[in-house]
């Protein structure tokens, strides 16, 4: 440790800021049906069955909807439980660590899967790190460079680096770092991080790596 | 346009073999019979004079790498005063199986007297003066012999050999051209270059050039040694440009962070680039255009795995080319478009592995080309019959040219990583 951090009050202020960026893209909660008694086609001589039978179904529908709006939002309550207990884990971790080991978070490299360009689920926590470190150093400016193995076409493979770089940028910018902050570029096969042609190897070569334009010098921490 | 004409030429008869060369554009050719299949056995004099002997080897090996004839070589052509100006023994090359006879006269002036002699009519039926360029045996003066040896491959078979192009190609991230005995090697670019593709006059390239921040499309005249990046170019991800017939196109793949489409921009004009499709988020990459210029086939990935397409050059009228069902797993990309229209060449997953297969347009006839290790992207010879294209089967990338007519295989580069390679169109002599 050679920078000391102030803790916990700060860090979840900053979760926080981070949960109301993450929840601001979660897609909505589907608006609950609005119960419009007025639409129910005319009913007009056999007026009271039917009458009762619209009420009936319009209690129906009203109970139904309260039911599901409580489950959606206990499953809206639990998610937000999530995303702020990662985000709050994300950003203590990042609080106990020095600028080099900032940097090395934020430069570390994620793999993807053999012609994918998905970001892979096993990856996310090292990406929320790198999210957080984008949140706290604001004058912070990435070029991600996507990469492939040696399979496929050369030419094509240069479009699937590019692919990965971009679904990398996609992730932050989704969880609200602005474009201007983050450049792509593809080197499709042509700068392998190891040389070979067995499965262990391809599997380092499908990579997204960081590279530090600006303002990366003293990388901080939340204070 | 080239090519228009090639598959035009009218055999004649052996006997009624014309000495009159009749003018090649109006598609007709008298010359020997000539029938596909059969290689005609042709027999190269010695050459007297300072470099004669190079200069009957480079011939010797020229027809011989056109797969269209057989060079009969030995001692048995010296037995046949089969030097020239000399009449030669007809009968006795007749028994060494020889239709041809081709004698080479030096003369003044770096100029030398090439003879086509028929064997069977016992005459001459061509002879001509051609320019050796000086000074022997330089780059220039070995491109002058194969221009020489081009020729007499159409005087004996209707259709000119393709000895004097040189083979464009990537070499530890550089441009490079090799000629097309793979004699001489130089150094293209200076600086990075992928996917370098001729002008159809063979007087310029281009490539895409990657650099740390993007990659951006270079165009290089070779006869001013100047490289210039394509103004039309928008930052990004930009690369295969191939130049359409008229010269002055250059189409290409541009991307950024939601898909890559074909665009079309002219080299020397100050407007803004046309985009040709509409891939919506999908990779749509290394076109070729038509001989025509009408249409462009290209690799996509919109349907999910990398497939070839081809739709006009304006975008529209988009089709599947390589819709049979040959693998599950497939994975077709790189078409090239063969001189005389009629096919692409692509590669295509065969058990796992690219192959280099020719897709006929009118039948839509596949014929996979290769089986030997991973062979990838193939480039046309300016004759639509050869094939250059890279291979690993000799453990290391180089790359190899196939006759697609008789199958054999040859290697060009020695180079251990030579890829993505463009065979130029027929060079001719310098200005």
């Amino acid at each position: 440790m050679t920078q000391p951090y102030r803790r916990p009050g700060i860090a979840l202020a900053i979760g926080a800021a981070l949960v109301l960026t993450a929840c601001s893209k979660k897609p909505e909660t589907a608006p609950a049906p609005a119960v419009a008694p007025g639409s129910t086609p005319a009913a007009t001589s056999t007026a009271a069955s039917t009458a009762d039978s619209v009420a009936l179904a319009a209690a129906a529908r009203a109970a139904a909807t309260r039911d599901s709006s409580a489950r959606v939002a206990a499953a809206r309550e639990a998610s937000l439980r999530k995303v702020r207990d990662d985000s709050v884990a994300a950003v203590r971790a990042l609080a106990s660590k020095t600028a080099a080991e900032l940097k090395q978070a934020l430069l570390a490299t994620v793999y993807f899967d053999y012609d994918k360009s998905d970001v892979r689920d096993d990856t996310r926590g090292a990406l929320e790190l790198k999210l957080s470190i984008l949140a706290v150093n604001t004058s912070l400016r990435v070029r991600i460079q996507g990469h492939t193995d040696e399979r496929g076409s050369d030419e094509y493979n240069l479009a699937l680096g590019q692919r990965r770089a971009a679904a990398l940028k996609r992730f932050f910018t989704d969880r609200g770092v602005a474009e201007s902050r983050i450049d792509v570029v593809s080197f499709g096969r042509e700068r392998p991080a190891a040389a070979g042609d067995d499965d262990a190897t391809r599997a380092r070569n499908r990579r997204g790596e960081f590279e530090i334009l600006a303002g990366g010098e003293a990388l901080q921490g939340p204070k | 346009m080239r090519g228009g004409f090639r598959f035009g030429m009218v055999a004649v008869s052996f006997a009624a073999a014309s000495v009159r060369a009749q003018d090649p554009a109006r598609g007709v050719r008298i010359g020997l019979t000539y029938a596909p299949g059969t290689k005609p056995g042709v027999v190269v004099a010695p050459v007297a004079g300072p470099f004669g002997d190079s200069v009957q080897a480079i011939v010797q090996r020229d027809l011989d790498l056109g797969d269209r004839v057989t060079v009969i070589a030995g001692a048995g052509v010296l037995a046949a005063g089969a030097t020239a100006g000399v009449t030669p023994n007809y009968a006795l090359l007749a028994r060494l199986g020889a239709a041809a006879l081709v004698q080479c006269e030096p003369l003044a002036a770096g100029k030398v007297r090439v003879t086509v002699h028929d064997v069977g009519a016992q005459r001459a039926i061509e002879s001509r003066e051609l320019v050796l360029v000086a000074p022997a045996p330089g780059r220039p003066w070995r491109l002058s012999v194969h221009r020489l040896a081009d020729e007499v491959e159409r005087t004996i078979t209707g259709t000119a050999g393709v000895s004097a192009t040189r083979i464009a190609y990537v070499r530890a991230g550089r441009a490079w051209a090799i000629d097309s005995d793979g004699a001489v090697t130089e150094a293209m670019s200076e600086g990075s270059a992928l996917s370098p593709a001729w002008r159809p006059d063979g007087g310029a390239l281009a490539w895409s050039a990657i650099g740390d921040a993007g990659s951006r499309i270079v165009v290089k005249d070779l006869a001013t040694g100047r490289s210039r990046i394509l103004s039309a170019t928008p930052s990004g991800l930009n690369i295969t440009p191939v130049f359409a017939p008229d010269g002055e196109t250059i189409v290409y793949a541009h991307g950024r962070e939601e898909g890559i489409d074909l665009w079309a921009a002219r080299v020397n004009a100050d407007e803004p680039a046309r985009r040709v499709t509409v891939g919506r988020g999908s990779d749509n990459t290394s076109p070729t255009v038509s001989p025509d210029g009408l249409r462009v086939a290209f690799t996509s990935g919109r349907s999910g795995r990398p497939e070839v397409y081809i739709s006009d050059l304006d975008g529209t009228n988009v089709e599947l080319l390589t819709d049979f069902a040959f693998d599950e797993q497939n994975y077709r990309a790189g078409p090239d478009w063969s001189p005389d229209g009629r096919a692409i060449a692509f590669q295509t997953r065969v058990d796992g592995v690219f192959q280099v297969a020719v897709i006929t347009l009118r039948d839509r006839g596949v014929k996979v080309l290769t089986n030997d290790g991973k062979n990838e992207d193939a480039s046309w010879a300016p004759d639509g019959r050869h094939l250059v294209f890279t291979s690993n089967r000799t453990g290391a990338a180089e790359l190899f040219v196939v006759d697609v007519e008789s199958g054999r295989v040859r290697q060009l580069t020695h180079d251990r990583g030579a890829r993505l390679a463009a065979w130029s169109p027929r060079l001719g002599a310098p200005k």
